[in-house]
């Protein structure tokens, strides 16, 4: 194996301090640390929603499904969000997945550089061995890497959602989220078949209770 | 004589345990404080978003081990957030024993000896009654299949006034129809009519001994930033001769640990025997062909159903598994419920091999999210729950705007895995029947997710196992008592929040005798708000 096995808590505080160098980067170089960064965790937003190739050649995105993926519903925005208080940790996060699937593809005979650099099943290997660890904090980390692409695919978590199911946000369409009324308001006036479908339990109380 | 502010009786948390007690000394005569941790907000506060860093700032994501919550933190508490199933736990619920040798409950609480406050919380709130005209969709669907599979099934009684609704689904963000029934619709107007003060984003943390004579008890608070809740605005303390805890079940077991060592002594069973109801959720994807074949629904011309979004989101409950008859933990009520695609991280994709819960499947069985029809089984468990290490100061650690860790931790034994089993079994027969659907397994998350916390401060019989004595005080703590659903002994196999509100009614003219005993000029017998 060419990384020797490290302890996740080991890997956690190398990573950390690579992030805390960013900033004291030259430009160019600290550009690339995050443009690294970004390539790594959409690459992980799209193992978990994923989608169709934004342009040929689209690295980050591999296409293992038709239709848009958490990469074009936002995922990055919501990674950033200020009130989701990811941002500050995304670098090092995006080292432990890029450590993660360096050792993966070492196992597996492969030299790569990154998370990006896998195919879409090597990118899900990954994300389950990660998401499976045991119970701890560090799950709950992971889990929360996960919740995010998610939730900016089917709740558009990011933006307000009146606004982002009329500009037809790619998630919202996809799972047909209705329409709000033209004042931005929700409501159903048409919402029940309005017939006896069963039954009712023959001892239930006067006002509707089990007895 | 301390500077300390005093007053008679300070009640911490605003939910239906606070804001019901509250109302019933304010009304009877007593100088009422009431301390809440969350923001005040109103009808016109309340946003149809699924933004975050909107409804996040009303409701806490908890995870704990093994459990996740979902539990309100606003004035009002849990009522401004949930969906408004108000329901009497069936008669059985009372006589419970668990995996113990004896009843759980106090000997002096019964179905029959809760009903007249059941009633009272009935009529305040007031609940209404759906009719199946009232029922929307998702509720007809399960019921319709209910029927199908030889079931009988109901319209739940709700906290909703129908007139108002609109059917919009949006009540986890608060109602901005005013039409769901919250303690901000009743209860804590009407304590603050009689003069009871609501003081929004005061956060307790400690309950001491008091020092001026006649007081007994001091609590410290700590005022919270409104922007950012773990940033500090300021401290203060309040001595009051009655002190009502209400921080609802996440919160008042971590208050009550943590002031053990001021207070002296607390019961071993405050932090012990933790409930998340039974709850098991799961859900259903539905073929909207088979709907229209078998059960002949059609909501439009040529569409049978496609309407999981729409509607309040508890419409329809089976109660053929609340029968006394049935052994302990496999009684439960079957419930169709939506839950808000916040939670769409956590159903299985339904076909076999790994991944379960997202990657490809996932994202197709997003495209059938219109015909999914979530499900709550409200099932027996074993109270197994208890916490561990005291967070530094709050109920928990909050890493960001809604999220937090607990040191909660819950892992269903063997009598609660089979009510889960056999309330999964029936689900699915119902369900799966004719091939009207398939059902699926919640997955992606902890193994168990509950927005209804209970015990952790139990009343009881036995000073082993329960926490509080029959008339919610804490023993061997006159005068501190608890009123929320902490106190609750035992999972419902009902939504609790009305067992939870029919409790505190009960318990407020014995919280009035002790505040007469310390001087406190109150009447006990007050009449219901607005009567
Ligand atoms: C999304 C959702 C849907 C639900 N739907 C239903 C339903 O349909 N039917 C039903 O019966 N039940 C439902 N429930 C459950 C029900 O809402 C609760 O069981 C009930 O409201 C609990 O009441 P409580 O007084 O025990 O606690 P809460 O209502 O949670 O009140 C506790 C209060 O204390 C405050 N607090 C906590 N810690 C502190 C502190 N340290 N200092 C000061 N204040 C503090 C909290 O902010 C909160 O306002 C639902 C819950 C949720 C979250």
């Amino acid at each position: 194996m060419i990384v020797p096995a490290l302890s996740r808590r080991r890997i956690l505080q190398i990573a950390t301090a690579a992030a805390a160098v960013i900033p004291l980067l030259p430009a160019e170089e600290a550009q690339a640390a995050i443009l690294q960064t970004r390539a790594t965790m959409e690459a992980w937003a799209d193992t978990m929603v994923p989608g169709e190739r934004r342009y040929a050649g689209d690295k980050v995105v591999l296409g293992a499904t038709p239709g848009p993926g958490a990469v074009q519903a936002g995922a990055w925005k919501l990674y950033n969000d200020p009130d989701v208080g990811l941002g500050p940790l995304l670098p090092a996060l995006a080292a432990l997945i890029d450590t993660e699937a360096i050792t993966y593809a070492a196992g597996h005979g492969k030299v790569v550089l990154g998370f990006v650099e896998l195919t879409f099943k090597e990118r899900t290997a990954v994300a389950q061995k990660l998401l499976g660890g045991p119970p701890g904090p560090v799950q709950l980390v992971w889990y929360a890497l996960a919740a995010m692409p998610i939730l900016a695919f089917h709740t558009a978590g990011h933006l307000d959602t009146a606004t982002a199911v009329r500009d037809g946000h790619p998630g919202l369409t996809w799972l047909g989220f209705p329409q709000p009324d033209d004042d931005g308001i929700w409501r159903f006036p048409d919402f029940s078949y309005r017939r006896a479908l069963a039954r009712t339990h023959p001892r239930t109380t006067a006002t509707g209770h089990p007895a | 004589m301390s500077l300390t502010e005093k007053t008679d009786v300070l009640v911490i948390g605003s939910g239906f345990g606070g804001a019901i007690p509250a109302y019933n000394l304010a009304a009877g005569g007593a100088k009422v404080t009431i301390l809440e941790r969350g923001p005040e907000l109103g009808a016109a506060d309340f946003t149809q978003s699924l933004e975050i860093g909107g409804y996040t700032r009303i409701v806490d994501l908890i995870q704990g081990n093994g459990i996740q919550v979902v539990a309100g933190n606003c004035v009002g508490g849990s009522s401004v957030v949930y969906f408004a199933a108000s329901l009497r736990a069936p008669s059985f619920v009372f006589n419970r024993r668990g995996s113990t040798d004896h009843r759980l409950w106090p000997r002096a609480i019964s179905r029959r000896t809760l009903d007249p406050w059941y009633d009272r919380v009935e009529e305040t709130l007031p609940v209404a009654h759906q009719t199946w005209d009232d029922v929307p969709y998702a509720g007809g669907l399960f019921a319709a299949a209910c029927r199908n599979a030889g079931h009988t099934c109901n319209p739940v009684p709700l906290a909703v006034d129908l007139d108002r609704c609109t059917n919009c689904n949006w009540m986890l963000n608060g109602c901005r129809f005013d039409a769901k029934r919250s303690m901000l619709l009743n209860y804590l107007p009407a304590a603050r009519a009689h003069g009871a003060e609501v003081r929004p984003l005061h956060e307790v943390q400690l309950i001491t001994k008091a020092l001026t004579p006649g007081y007994r008890y001091q609590v410290d608070y700590t005022v919270v930033n409104p922007n950012d809740y773990r940033i500090p605005a300021g401290v203060g303390s309040i001595e009051a001769k009655i002190v009502i805890v209400a921080a609802g079940t996440m919160g008042t077991p971590v208050i009550l640990r943590r002031s053990a060592a001021t207070l002296g002594k607390i019961p071993g069973a405050v932090g012990k025997y933790f409930s998340p109801n039974g709850d098991r959720v799961s859900m259903a994807v539905m073929d909207e062909r088979r709907i229209r074949d078998v059960l002949r629904l059609e909501r439009e011309p040529g569409v049978a159903y496609d309407a999981f979004p729409i509607g309040k989101p508890i419409g329809s409950m089976s109660y053929d598994y609340l029968n006394g008859q049935l052994p302990e933990f496999e009684r439960f009520g079957l419930q169709q419920i939506y839950f808000p695609a916040i939670t769409n991280i956590l159903p299985e994709d339904g076909t076999p091999g790994a991944p379960d819960w997202f990657g490809v499947d996932k994202k197709l069985l997003a495209k059938k999210w219109r015909s999914w029809l979530t499900l709550l089984a409200l099932t027996e468990d074993d109270n197994e729950g208890k916490w561990g290490a005291l967070p530094p100061t709050g109920n928990f650690i909050r890493v960001a705007s809604s999220a937090v860790i607990s040191s909660l931790s819950y892992h269903p034994n063997a009598h609660t895995l089979r009510g889960f089993a056999a309330s999964d079994a029936a689900l699915r027969a119902i369900v799966e029947k004719d091939g009207l659907g398939q059902h699926l397994d919640w997955t992606g998350g902890q193994p168990v997710l509950s927005a209804h916390p209970l015990a952790s401060c139990r009343m009881g019989d036995d000073p082993a196992t329960s926490a509080l004595t029959a008339d919610h005080q804490l023993r061997g703590h006159p005068g501190l008592f608890v009123t929320d659903g902490s106190a609750v002994p035992t999972s419902l196999t009902v939504n609790p929040s009305l067992t939870i509100a029919a409790l505190a009614e009960r318990a407020s003219p014995g919280i009035a005798a002790a505040a007469r005993a310390v001087g406190i000029s109150v009447v006990g017998d007050v009449p219901p708000p607005g009567r």
